[in-house]
């Protein structure tokens, strides 16, 4: 039975398709205006980094240069994320809106639809909807189009150099920061790459003022996220909640009455055990918010007949098939951490090993060249610290 | 009489061994031609440059179902390339095939969400049905059996692919109604 003790929110999916409307409106007002009224909503990148979004396109409008690119971030490939799926079926001239906006802030002409390879069934519908789109442009004198890239079955792309690479027609490898995007981003131009949902959010954030948006959520994580619920769940879906709620506040909405542990984040993310449900929260770190964990929206509960060694074991498998490769620490380390959690459940090594493996993570976190092999360590750590019984026995 | 057959079978199997030959020969040439109108045809609408590399190798794919190293060479000279380059390109993406494949190409979700709710079953139910293991593909070459990372379906898991068509909420009775289905396409 669903509780509903969290407030549902409804402006992502809801109904409404004036995009016309909100051109023209938001077309009279000064980039800067613009620029400002983003910064003060609140808004942060969702795809789980949290990069404040009107800092970006600030920075961005700011960059010289005679082109300039926005990109949409569509290859969601986190395990348990399926929001942006949902939003580019059934809402996407919002993220059109967004991205057109930010082309004429930035001056941007062009904009991408990086999708990935899993969603290719998506294609049709979404470029139906955006020749409609670009009819609307050429109604409000816009000089904006957006193509759709496909991915092909690289989870990496999803790193933001890593699509640009791969939309370079090189293999998905990551870069080295800084340059950050915004100056030196796809084909060296300044470039503005934003999450799906990110985008859908500027909509609101345009259409109704950035205060609807900042009243929602709590200090330093404002707004509203959607979450994608899976796992062991009698309600798994797509929800819209407010930012700041509590682990615990979650599991009395969504879980089974058995939850032993949620992932936060996905397999990227943190695993939370029952015992700390009351002290985690969900949202971006934060001086007033205490402990609060990032997420893209990933949002997995288990209950107590999942073995956490399992769990574990299928995500360092991921995370070994999805490593570029480029780096040792990544490559060489996702392999070791496998192999390692496998031969101390055979008895094949001691215990004790574990601490080895846990310091190993601490390397990788510290020169991984990218946040796929940097954020190994937050499964990995927070699973064999809290569940260290399971790994053994 | 025994000398006359014997004298006769070198000439049979020399001319055989010659029909085939060329038979293989034409064939190949044939492909070879396809490769590379199909080549041409995806430079013309994508352009040279190798932001387009991505682009022109998912079209060959599409239509040969793998990218054979024939056609990165192709490929490689039409864009200005060295064959290494676009062979880099094209082994790093996991759609990318550079082995034959079957006509339908099956994957089947294995991350985190769909192993809990039972892909391993799901991928027994195939084998079964397809009489092939996991990395196979069918002697008519119509079925391959593959496994891929998140599809983004864990709240309707097990899901898979079948080439572009997602399957969700799948179950064994499930699996072999849709493996039917698709034994009755062409």
């Amino acid at each position: 039975m669903v509780k509903n003790t969290l407030k549902r929110i409804d402006l992502i999916f809801k109904h409404e398709d004036d995009c016309k409307e909100i051109l023209q409106k938001t077309m009279q007002r000064s980039n800067e205006e613009l620029i400002n009224e983003l910064i003060g909503s609140g808004l942060k990148g969702r795809g789980g980094a949290g990069f404040p979004t009107g800092l970006k396109w600030k920075l961005t409008s700011e960059a010289e240069s005679d082109t300039k690119y926005i990109i949409c971030n569509a290859d969601e490939g986190e395990p348990g994320t399926f929001k942006d799926r949902e939003i580019l079926t059934r809402v996407s001239h919002k993220v059109f809106t967004g991205m057109a906006l930010c082309g004429r802030i930035i001056g941007a002409p062009v904009g991408y639809i990086y999708l990935r390879g899993e969603y290719k069934y998506l294609t049709g519908q979404l470029q139906e909807e955006l020749d409609k789109f670009h009819k609307i442009c050429d109604e409000v004198g816009l000089d904006f189009r957006i193509k759709i890239f496909m991915g092909y079955g690289a989870y990496i792309c999803g790193e933001e150099n890593s699509l640009f690479e791969s939309m370079e027609g090189k293999r998905g490898e990551p870069r080295n920061k800084p340059p950050y995007p915004t100056e030196h981003g796809y084909l060296g131009k300044p470039t503005v790459i934003n999450n799906v949902e990110t985008l859908a959010h500027t909509w609101t954030i345009f259409k109704y003022g950035a205060k609807k948006f900042r009243d929602l959520g709590v200090q330093d994580s404002r707004g509203s996220k959607l979450f994608s619920v899976s796992g062991d769940t009698p309600n798994p879906g797509i929800y819209e909640l407010e930012l700041g709620m509590t682990v615990e506040e979650f599991v009395e909405d969504f879980g089974d009455g058995d939850c032993k542990a949620v992932q936060v984040g996905g397999a990227s993310g943190f695993c939370v055990p029952r015992k700390k449900f009351r002290e985690i929260a969900i949202g971006y770190q934060g001086k007033l918010t205490g402990i609060s964990l990032p997420t893209g929206g990933s949002m997995m509960l288990f209950n107590s007949s999942r073995s956490m060694y399992n769990l574990l074991s299928n995500y360092l498998e991921f995370f070994t098939e999805e490593s570029c490769g480029q780096c040792t620490p990544c490559r060489v380390g996702t392999q070791q951490l496998l192999q390692g959690i496998r031969a101390v459940k055979r008895g094949e090594k001691q215990a004790a090993y574990l601490d080895k493996l846990l310091a190993l993570t601490e390397t990788m976190k510290s020169t991984a060249k990218c946040g796929l092999g940097q954020s190994v360590a937050n499964s990995f750590q927070s699973i064999v610290e809290n569940f260290r019984e399971e790994m053994i026995y | 009489m025994f000398c006359i057959i014997k004298y006769h079978i070198p000439i049979l199997s020399e001319i055989q061994t010659i029909t085939v030959n060329q038979t293989q020969n034409n064939y190949k040439e044939a492909h070879m031609t396809i490769i590379q109108e199909r080549v041409k045809e995806l430079i013309a609408k994508y352009g040279k440059g190798r932001e387009n590399l991505l682009p022109v190798l998912q079209g060959v794919a599409e239509t040969e179902r793998y990218v054979s190293e024939y056609s990165m060479t192709v490929i490689a000279e039409a864009m200005g390339l060295s064959s290494a380059d676009v062979y880099g390109t094209a082994t790093f993406y996991s759609f990318m095939d550079t082995t034959p494949r079957g006509k339908y190409i099956i994957r089947v979700c294995k991350t985190i969400t769909c192993f809990m709710k039972g892909k391993n079953q799901i991928l027994l139910a195939l084998e079964e049905a397809l009489k092939i293991k996991l990395g196979e593909t069918t002697p008519d070459k119509k079925f391959t059996l593959l496994e891929t990372n998140c599809l983004g379906w864990c709240h309707k898991a097990p899901a898979m692919l079948i080439n572009d068509d997602i399957h969700v909420d799948l179950t064994i009775e499930k699996v072999h109604e849709i493996i039917a289905e698709y034994k009755q396409k062409s």
